[in-house]
């Protein structure tokens, strides 16, 4: 397993959440949420499907607006700042989708293109061309270069769509459920990858999922997100040690003791 | 305690401003009105987007063109051949070219122009946008700092407003050469009789007032079929409803905008 070369700065916070609420008609899906996630540092969110995982990255990234509290990424509050500041500020953030958002009316070349030619106007067409075979050949997909999403499978989807993202060299991942739907073999794969980049790169990410094998592989850190709040903080073993009877289904299930 | 629960079920008022139905409508206008502001207010500004421009007014015209065709040539010939027993009836064959180009220009060219690319073109744009809105492509988009709105909207609502006048000038001179060859094939007419016959009794007003109705039939296609794909929900079930609605919804206002176009234009008339 990959460990040489990490270093996690815990004086410099990136991700820092305060207070977060955030509701969807009656249903309350964040009830005061604090987050911090240090440069270097991937950090995992635990929690069962719909306790707002995933709402919780979007509003990071400023796709959902909250009710309450406050999002500072990179000394950036991103419920306060003008929407050029967002853009800015996005340009410095990766976002791995589940079920990879690839667009489907361009080829994997143009797919990984789309962010550079938009956002890097002052780069030429041999510089863009390298630095996209460069992010394929970091995902291990170069021969996939031309093909169209639609050609992929599952996992190379999974894989293209963090090149697309690592191409822009952001210093913030965020990963909503990097293994969902993949067999074990290619699980393990995304969960290398994900360690790889941090490693590669010194990024910072949140790591959603409900996969305990990808939260040990992964995560410096991990979180547990029960009824709209986190239950449960600290690395791997401090969360499944503590005794608490609501993780036990949860590593039962996984590991199935 | 069953009777209490029930009484206090009964005593709770009611939730929608006029029915259910009715509300959900309004709603929807409210927000087609605030999609429609959003695009007014972003089409002026920069980044112009010309390349998806340009690669937008292609898919809606040049792919176009083959239905177009078709459309427009068999109109003319059926039109023709439909009204002529009613002419000759009178005696009055001779006027069959004008009567045909007045028909073709004033109304069947904006109108059948129209009614196509809401079909075609607009079901297209609510099922790419809808699909897009459903597996997060947008989003995606979003988060490369990349506005999704002018990118995906602006491009195509001005796409639909450029070609469609220009599909409709196409599909009325094919509809012209669809009328000439059943007039030709029947009267012997020639090609300069036929024209200068049918021309006779078109004006300035004529052409401009389907061009204007091209132009507004372009936007509301657009703006529709994206309003609809952009605001999907409800995975791919709301796909296939985007791409109805669109055609629906954008078939119905090209109707009411005849109307009140033609009523307008008649106004101006000597």
């Amino acid at each position: 397993m990959i460990k040489e070369g990490l270093h996690i700065d815990r004086t410099k916070c990136v991700i820092c959440i305060r207070d977060l609420h955030k509701s969807f008609g009656p249903n309350h899906v964040l009830r005061g949420i604090d987050l911090d996630v240090y440069q270097g540092e991937n950090v995992v969110v635990l929690g069962r499907s719909g306790t707002g995982k995933s709402v919780l990255i979007k509003i990071i990234a400023g796709l959902l607006k909250p009710d309450k509290g406050t999002v500072n990424v990179l000394g950036n509050d991103v419920t306060a700042i003008s929407y050029r500041e967002l853009e800015q500020l996005r340009l410095r953030i990766g976002f791995s989708f589940q079920n990879s958002a690839l667009y489907d009316s361009m080829t994997v070349r143009e797919n990984l293109e789309f962010p550079l030619l938009r956002n890097s106007k002052h780069l030429s067409r041999g510089q863009v061309t390298e630095a996209v075979e460069k992010a394929l050949d970091a995902v291990g997909l170069s021969q996939t270069i031309n093909q169209w999403p639609a050609e992929l499978s599952g996992g190379q989807r999974k894989r293209i769509g963090i090149a697309r993202t690592l191409i822009m060299q952001p210093a913030i991942m965020l990963y909503d459920e990097p293994t969902a739907g993949l067999d074990p073999i290619t699980s393990m794969e995304i969960n290398e990858l994900i360690k790889e980049v941090q490693l590669k790169f010194n990024t910072s990410s949140i790591i959603i999922t409900h996969d305990l094998t990808c939260a040990k592989i992964t995560g410096d850190r991990l979180a547990v997100l029960l009824d709209g709040r986190f239950v449960q903080e600290g690395s791997f073993e401090q969360v499944f040690s503590s005794g608490d009877e609501r993780l036990k289904s949860f590593y039962d299930y996984n590991f199935i003791t | 305690m069953h009777d209490a629960s029930m009484k206090v079920k009964q005593k709770q008022p009611r939730r929608y401003v006029i029915s259910q139905k009715l509300d959900a409508f309004f709603i929807d206008m409210y927000s087609l009105g605030q999609f429609m502001g959003r695009f007014f207010r972003a089409v002026f500004l920069p980044p112009y987007e010309f390349k998806e421009i340009i690669k937008q007014s292609y898919a809606v015209g040049v792919k176009s063109l083959p239905l177009i065709t078709l459309t427009g040539f068999i109109t003319g010939i059926v039109f023709t051949k439909q009204s002529r027993p009613s002419l000759s009836e009178f005696g009055a064959t001779s006027w069959l070219p004008s009567l045909v180009a007045i028909a073709i220009i004033r109304a069947l060219a904006p109108l059948v122009t129209g009614l196509i690319t809401a079909g075609k073109v607009g079901s297209n744009i609510g099922a790419e946008l809808g699909s897009m809105k459903v597996t997060e492509q947008i989003d995606a988009m979003e988060v490369s700092a990349t506005n999704p709105f002018k990118f995906l909207v602006v491009t195509r609502v001005l796409a639909t407003t450029f070609m469609v006048p220009l599909l409709m000038l196409y599909m009325a001179l094919l509809a012209l050469a669809g009328a000439f060859v059943n007039v030709h094939a029947n009267e012997q007419t020639s090609f300069v009789s036929f024209i200068e016959n049918g021309f006779h009794s078109i004006n300035f007003i004529d052409i401009f007032s389907s061009v204007l109705k091209s132009i507004v039939f372009g936007f509301t296609i657009g703006i529709i079929s994206c309003y609809q794909g952009y605001n999907t929900t409800q995975g791919t079930q709301g796909v296939g409803r985007a791409a109805n609605t669109s055609v629906v919804m954008a078939m119905f206002l090209i109707f009411i905008e005849e109307i009140v176009i033609v009523q307008i234009t008649n106004w101006f008339r000597p």
